[in-house]
């Protein structure tokens, strides 16, 4: 068990460098000069040779490849030339409204999609399967920021029930919640239905219908409980998506995110915040993957048996 | 999963009848329609869709003529079905600069059906490549290429086309660009396990006893067995393909203004919900509608070339 722990982790740390090399490169092959991006087009000769001189960039790529990763050891991503602040700051301020955002989401696909996959799965191909199936494949294929929008559209323009945008009230997190967690919900829900489909037949299963144990008892205690693990492991291993999501999402009801910092700090050319906020995201993704595959070992008695 | 004709309830055809209204399990011998004419309907529902979007997106913009820098005052924001002040009929209303939305749309499903052929075309190839490529030899080529796959599968794959598409800059070769970049380790994985399953079989092996090179052997006994299933993820993928496209032009990282795509047609309708509702209503619907009818098509497509993946 330690053995594969520890061979993860160097994996993962290994992702983490390649991650950071893609982001280093990238940024300085497309982008052109930072000095010019801050300064803009029509700046003093001089001010820009300064400000290069300053940033490290007159050093050859090599070196400023090794300070690169150096500063990013300690977090330091230099300072957003829009906002004035360090980038590690600014990702760090807009991080709790994402992760608020990311758990909302995925507590609102967990529970629904345990509820609406049981109900499909105790009644195959019956009425609420068929509707259940149909939401399922919508919410799967359609475009989240779209559906975002009509969400707009009907609640807060329509009916005036909810805020459209922004954080400052309990009820702004509604709608940005359920947007996010639609794609994920319905990758909780077929699973629960396969899944629950699969173990109904087992013996085990016949041996607790059989005791006469009522319905509810069966499928909630005895069948679930089997399923939970693969389930929650799957979910958990999808909340990167959720990450990926937020960006969207965050646009669309201007959720003061990590996902919108990103698109804005895009739009701007800012570029130390971009690489902030990328290798922040790729380091909680990883982080995640990380903890999930080990509970999923821990957890799972055949799996821990074999590495 | 997808039972029961998922794309007809959106398009407001009528769902396929249950022969006699009565609910499945009912003691009369079931007289719903044969399983075979249903599963027609859910070919050829999809592909009827499809080919008129690729009507409308060719043919379309000949006919009602779309300029992307003509304004008119007297035109703004007019409802579906009003007359426009040059006596044309918006149908589908105007946008927030007097422009009529019909042509736009039709605008937009021509870029979006460019977008997304170029880009799978593009990742496809590129990705078949390096998936025949990685099968057939193995060894540390196969490991090299295949670990980066599964590293970038692993990423929000949107998060890396943000990111590459805000480096690259926004134009339509980039979307493509972008769009292939995150796509190609999907037809490789296909390609590789397509080929690591036909390599070693008896006609390759017959080829190959018969002196055939390795180029011979993947042209004839490889490709044809590659290229069943590629066109089946293909079809898959066009869906994603064409919603990342509209979701990176929406966030102004896609198609640049100038070129009407569903994405930006959407964000600029985005700051006109309370005013005009159709502006980001109709050019979504018409994505959902396309992205449904591909997403039934390409489950279809799967069911028939593999029963096993079947998730019915």
């Amino acid at each position: 068990m330690l053995r594969y722990a520890l061979r993860r982790l160097a994996i993962s740390v290994l992702v983490l460098f390649g991650a950071a090399t893609v982001v280093f490169f990238a940024m300085r092959a497309v982008s052109g000069d930072p000095a010019t991006a801050v300064l803009g087009p029509d700046a003093d000769q001089a001010a820009v040779e300064a400000l290069r001189r300053e940033y490290g960039l007159d050093a050859p790529l090599p070196i400023q490849y090794v300070q690169f990763l150096r500063r990013a050891v300690t977090l330091d991503f230099g300072e957003s030339f829009r906002l004035h602040d360090a980038a590690t700051n600014l990702v760090f301020t807009h991080l709790s409204a994402t992760a608020a955002l990311a758990l909302t989401a995925f507590v609102i696909a967990l529970v629904l999609g345990f509820a609406l996959g049981t109900l499909a799965a105790t009644r195959p191909h019956g009425v609420v399967d068929r509707v259940v199936s149909v939401l399922s494949m919508l919410t799967q294929s359609l475009p989240t920021f779209w559906v975002g929008i009509m969400l707009i559209l009907v609640f807060s323009r329509f009916l005036h029930l909810l805020p459209s945008s922004g954080a400052a009230s309990p009820a702004a997190m509604i709608m940005p919640a359920v947007t996010l967690a639609l794609p994920l919900l319905s990758v909780v829900l077929r699973l629960v239905r396969s899944g629950l489909l699969d173990v109904l037949h087992e013996d085990y299963v016949v041996t607790a219908r059989a005791k006469g144990l009522s319905e509810t008892r069966v499928v909630g205690w005895h069948a679930m409980r089997n399923m939970l693990i693969p389930v929650v492991t799957v979910a958990g291993l999808e909340f990167g998506s959720l990450l990926g999501g937020a960006v969207i999402v965050e646009t669309v009801f201007a959720w003061p995110g990590v996902g919108r910092l990103m698109t804005d700090a895009i739009a701007a050319r800012d570029y130390s915040v971009v690489q902030a906020c990328v290798i922040t995201v790729a380091v909680i993704f990883i982080v995640i993957n990380l903890i999930v595959d080990l509970l999923y070992v821990r957890l799972d008695p055949r799996v821990r048996e074999s590495v | 999963m997808s039972d029961g004709v998922p794309g007809s309830a959106v398009l407001g055809t009528p769902v396929v009848p249950t022969g006699d209204g009565r609910p499945d399990g009912a003691d009369a011998p079931p007289v719903v329609v044969p399983r075979r004419r249903r599963r027609r309907l859910r070919l050829w529902i999809p592909l009827g869709v499809i080919a008129a979007y690729l009507v409308a997106g060719v043919i379309g913009p000949l006919i009602a003529r779309y300029d992307p820098i003509a304004t008119s005052v007297a035109d703004r924001l007019l409802p579906p079905g009003s007359r426009m002040s040059d006596g044309g009929l918006a149908l589908l209303g105007t946008d927030q600069v007097g422009r009529d939305l019909l042509p736009q749309i039709m605008q937009g499903a021509r870029i979006s059906l460019l977008v997304g052929a170029a880009t799978l075309l593009l990742a496809g190839t590129v990705g078949a490549a390096l998936g025949i490529l990685c099968g057939y030899l193995g060894g540390a080529v196969d490991a090299t290429v295949m670990r980066l796959a599964d590293i970038q599968l692993a990423f929000p794959s949107i998060l890396l086309a943000v990111f590459v598409a805000g480096v690259l800059g926004s134009s339509v070769t980039n979307v493509v660009l972008t769009l292939s970049i995150t796509t190609w380790p999907i037809f490789a994985r296909v390609a590789r396990a397509q080929t690591l399953a036909t390599r070693s079989r008896d006609f390759a092996n017959a080829a190959r006893t018969l002196g055939a090179g390795p180029w011979h052997v993947v042209r004839h006994c490889v490709l044809p067995a590659v290229a069943g299933p590629l066109l089946v993820i293909a079809t898959v993928q066009l869906g994603f393909v064409i919603v990342a496209e509209a979701s990176l032009s929406f966030l102004s990282l896609g198609i640049p203004a100038g070129t009407p795509s569903w994405g930006t047609t959407i964000a600029n309708g985005r700051d006109y919900l309370a005013s005009a509702w159709w502006i980001a209503t109709l050019p979504g619907l018409a994505l959902a509608v396309f992205v449904v009818c591909v997403g039934v098509l390409g489950d279809e497509l799967r069911d028939r070339s593999d029963p096993n993946l079947s998730t019915r």
